[in-house]
Formats: C-alpha cells, structure tokens, sequence
C-alpha cells in the first residue's frame, strides 16, 4: 500500500523511577531503535520529539533536546504535544514527512520523568484553564475520571469489580514477562481486592502508575527500507488522529462537563469509538483481522472500555470478552500483552510510542515469552487529554 | 472579622437556597447551551455564531455517574493540611432539558453509599473551603429522595 511506512528500529529505556532526566531515557531509547534499524544517526534526515511538560523548557522542545544529546547532525526537528496521544502525533509527523518525501529515515523518540503521586496542573491561578478548574472547583484528580466511567459501566452493563481486577491480574502475568515494564510481578485478585480505594470503585491496583520511561522508534520510507535490506519490516499501515465531534456526550478529562446535546443530535459513535474506526478505515481492515491490541489501560475499568471502542466486542460485551479468555494470551485477541500501562506505569509522552514497540515486537516474532503466534497485524489505542484521538495500525 | 462569601469561580452560578441556580449561556443562533459559560463564541461547528445570553440551567437531574476521592487532591484544591482528609464525593448528572452531563461535589455526608445511576439530584449551593478572609461557595448535588430508574 503507498500509504505505509517501515518501522525499521525500535528502542525502549526501562520503565520506572529512576531519578533522572528524560534527556537520559529518551537519548538511551533512540540509540536502542538506531541500533536495532542499523542506521547511522548522521543519516537520519528528520526527528521528532514527543514533549513532556515536566522536564522545563527543555521538555517543550523534545525534539531538539534529543538531537543535541545525540550530537548535532543537520537533521530536520519537529516536537509535537498532545498529552497522552503525544506519541502518536510524532509518529503522525513522522509518516507525513516520509509520505511525502521530505525525508527518507525519521527518528521519533518521546521520554518522561513522572512526579509523584496524582498528576497536577501547571502552577499559578488561570481560571480560564479547564484543567485548573477541575483540580480547584472540584478536587477532580485523574482517578475521579476513571471511577465515574467504571461505576458507569457497573450500572449500565453489569461489570462487576472483580472483572476490573481479572483486568490487572492478566496484565501483571503479561508484565512480569516483560524486561522493559515497571512492574514484573504477577498480582492476584484477593491483592487488587485488598488495595486502597482510591476513588470508588476503583483501587490502588486498578489504576496505573505514572513512570519514567523513554521509548523511541526509527521510521522510514517502505522503498528505503527495501534498500536497507529490510524489505520484511513491519509497517504502519493506519495513523488516526483525530479530535471529537460536537456535541460530545462522555465527560472527557479535564472538562467538567460535557457538551449540550439540545441543538445538534451527537454521533451515533463515541468519540473513542471514532479513533478506532478512523484507524480501521485508514488500514483498510477490521477488528476481525486484529492479531493483538495494545489499548490505554489507564484504569482497569478503561480497558475493558476499549474492547468494545475497538470493535472486539458489541457494547456491553466486554467483562464476558474478558471472562472467555479472548483477550488474554493464547485468546481471539490478545489485549496488552505488553502488560499495559498497569505494568508500566504511564510515562506520558512515551507511552503511545512504546505501544508501537510492542506490536513490532509482536509482528517481528521477537516477542519471547509473550509472543502471540502468527501475529499479523495489531492496533494500539489511546485517548489524550482535551481530545487527542491516538490509534496506530501495524501489519507484517 | 466577617469573611466575604465569594464564589468559587465568577459567573458560574448565582441565587441563594431555593433560588440558586447553575448558569450557563444559550446561543441566539442555534440554541446550544453552553456551561461552563461560552461568552465570545458558540462551539456549535454548524451555527454561523449568535449571540450568547446568560441562562440559569434546570435545578434537577439524574445521576450518570459517581466516585468519590479517598485521597486529598493536589494544590490547587484548598484543604487544610493540618486536618485528616475527609472523602469527597463527586457526581456527575445530566441534565434532561439542557443534555449535557455537569460534575460537581455531592453535598457533605452524601456517601457513594447513597447514590445509584439515575437517582435524582438537584442542585444547591455549598461551601468549597474557606480561609482567613473568605469562604468560598460552590454547586453541589443533593440527592431529592426520589428514586429513580438505574441507568
Ligand atoms: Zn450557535
């Protein structure tokens, strides 16, 4: 297809709390992708950073940030942010600049260096910042967000608790397979059971962690990478990116409410729902042709939402999705066989890129222990804040 | 000293006791309804733009969600540090003439305990936190006592 690119390289830093600079995981991620690619940094005619807003000044500028670390070269730079979906956009930005021929070998790293505990809103007092306001007016931390939609799926579908915590115990097998996760541990139910509630229903163990981490990935066009030897790389075949519709009808992070309805009938399709379809549409494929699924995994509540966004499912499927099996190894469709963001630990800007690593991984063979046999083509999934749409198709 | 009662946010709602009211604005144009309040431009992508005048939003609605937070929110939330942190709870309901969903805090001593998907609330005013010179209101929901359908 004309419109795909060759994954040529993949690099990740391990996942967890490091103490140290972003600079150091990303700059560790891109020499890992460049290694694997076989490229010369000095030949990589583009890069393209995925901010963090936790790193200063020097965060708002990733992409250049990175470039100098690897030693000023020439190359074209790019940053690009977009919350948790700031991953997908470098790799957006990365495709259309091969697509249409202003480079031929782009690299596209994103790294973070988490706080603690809940994340905050920027300092000082912008009453006119939504993500301000809900932190002020409400003390509405990110977890508030998580519990509403959970305790809405409990109500309208029937999920249960114990299918949230069924989420993290599969997820926590798959990470402790994983060299680059956070967390390596398996975790039982009775363990989810016996977390903290953080915000009701949900716990400690069904939320995800914030990390340090960096991931990087080493695209090209499919014609170069046939030179470089590489004519079986793994392509990315589908970018979506794409914002709500008006009138939204789910409250989205930040906002503290959602649009009115009262003038102009809503999509019969969420706008998580659009991501992925935007993606299938743009692949030319389904969810029936899915190998595996690396979704956002913020809560294990949200995963089980990004079945049936992604088509795995019809609405109100999920929970018994997950209850057959299907979405765990050796299932119809893998789900996160990463370990997720509840093995790793959500490292904003990195997390939609490392997503891609897994699939490539997955797609190559390279996958080890987690390996899903034959796997032919997989999605990730994901949803930045103030309506960011993160969905990424590779195929081999 | 007598502290100054002063809205949380200015303009988002106004009225004491039976009288309070969320406020938001409707468009002239295609009669979307907008809270928080759009005062310079109507999101709708279809309406040409109309003016935006101030509307108070419906007292009652159902509960489309709730959770509650256990632990204490990060600055800039105000809480007073010295005190062990009280669960808040939060509720999001739609309202059924405007359709839109509006977040707030329940009322104090409204527990997730006391609450189910499609219960109906209605709005009242409340006070976030106060300090030294101010005590500063808010919405919050209450529930009515009348029992509504789950979901
Ligand atoms: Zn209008």
């Amino acid at each position: 297809m004309t419109g795909d690119v060759a994954v040529l390289g993949v690099g990740m830093h391990p996942w967890g709390k490091w103490g140290r600079s972003f600079v150091e995981y990303g700059t560790a991620a891109a020499r890992a992708a460049l290694a694997d690619a076989g490229v010369d940094w000095r030949d990589v005619g583009s890069i393209v950073g995925a901010d963090t807003v936790r790193g200063g000044y020097p965060g708002y500028v990733a992409g250049a940030t990175f470039a100098k670390a690897l030693g000023w070269q020439g190359a074209r730079v790019t940053s690009v942010y977009a919350a948790c979906a700031s991953g997908a956009q470098a790799i957006a930005t990365a495709r259309a600049q091969i697509l249409a021929g202003l480079a031929d070998v782009v690299l596209v790293v994103g790294a973070d260096a988490a706080p603690k505990g809940f994340f905050r809103p920027a300092g000082g007092d912008r009453p006119d910042d939504p993500d301000w306001l809900r932190f002020r007016v409400l003390g509405a931390t990110n977890p508030t967000y998580f519990g509403l939609y959970a305790r809405r799926r409990m109500a309208v579908h029937g999920d249960t608790v114990d299918d949230f915590a069924q989420v993290k115990v599969k997820n926590a097998a798959l990470g402790a397979l994983n060299p680059y996760a956070r967390y390596r541990k398996r975790v039982t139910a009775e363990e989810v059971a016996a977390s903290a509630v953080v915000a009701d229903p949900l716990r400690l163990l069904d939320i995800c962690a914030t990390s340090d981490g960096g991931a990087a990935l080493v695209l090209s066009s499919v014609e170069f990478a046939r030179r470089h030897g590489a004519a079986e790389a793994v392509r990315i075949r589908a970018v979506s990116t794409v914002t709500p519709r008006y009138p939204t009808t789910v409250l989205d992070l930040p906002d503290i409410a959602t649009d009115s309805a009262v003038a102009v009938e809503p999509a019969p399709e969420t706008f998580r729902a659009s991501i992925a379809r935007t993606a299938y549409e743009e692949a030319g494929l389904g969810p029936e042709d899915l190998s595996l699924a690396e979704v956002y995994d913020l809560s294990t509540a949200l995963e089980l939402q990004w079945y049936e966004d992604l088509g795995l499912c019809g609405a109100g499927e999920a929970a018994k999705l997950l209850r057959e099996g299907a979405t765990a190894p050796g299932g119809r469709i893998p789900v996160n066989t990463s370990g997720g963001l509840a093995s790793f630990g959500e490292a904003v800007p990195a997390q939609a890129i490392a997503q891609v690593c897994e699939l490539t991984w997955q797609l190559r063979g390279d996958a080890g222990d987690r390996q899903i046999e034959g796997a032919r083509v997989g999605v990730t999934a994901n949803q930045g804040l103030f309506g960011h749409g993160s969905s990424v198709i590779a195929v081999r | 000293m007598a502290r100054t009662r002063t809205p949380v946010v200015t303009g988002w709602f106004t009225g004491e006791g039976d009288a309070f009211r969320l406020l938001g604005t409707r468009c002239s144009a295609c009669a979307s309804v907008f809270f928080p309040r759009e005062d310079a431009h109507c999101r709708n992508p279809g309406c040409g733009g109309g003016d935006l005048k101030e509307v108070p939003l419906s007292q009652r609605g159902r509960v489309w969600s709730y959770t509650d937070g256990r632990y204490r929110p990060p600055s800039p939330y105000v809480s007073d540090p010295e005190l062990p942190w009280e669960p808040r709870t939060l509720i999001a309901v739609e309202l059924a003439a405007e359709r839109l969903v509006v977040l707030g805090q329940a009322v104090p001593g409204v527990t997730v305990a006391d609450l189910a998907v499609g219960m109906e609330v209605e709005v009242v005013a409340g006070v976030l936190g106060e300090d030294a010179e101010t005590v500063w209101t808010t919405w919050q929901w209450r529930p009515t006592g009348s029992q509504g359908v789950t979901a």
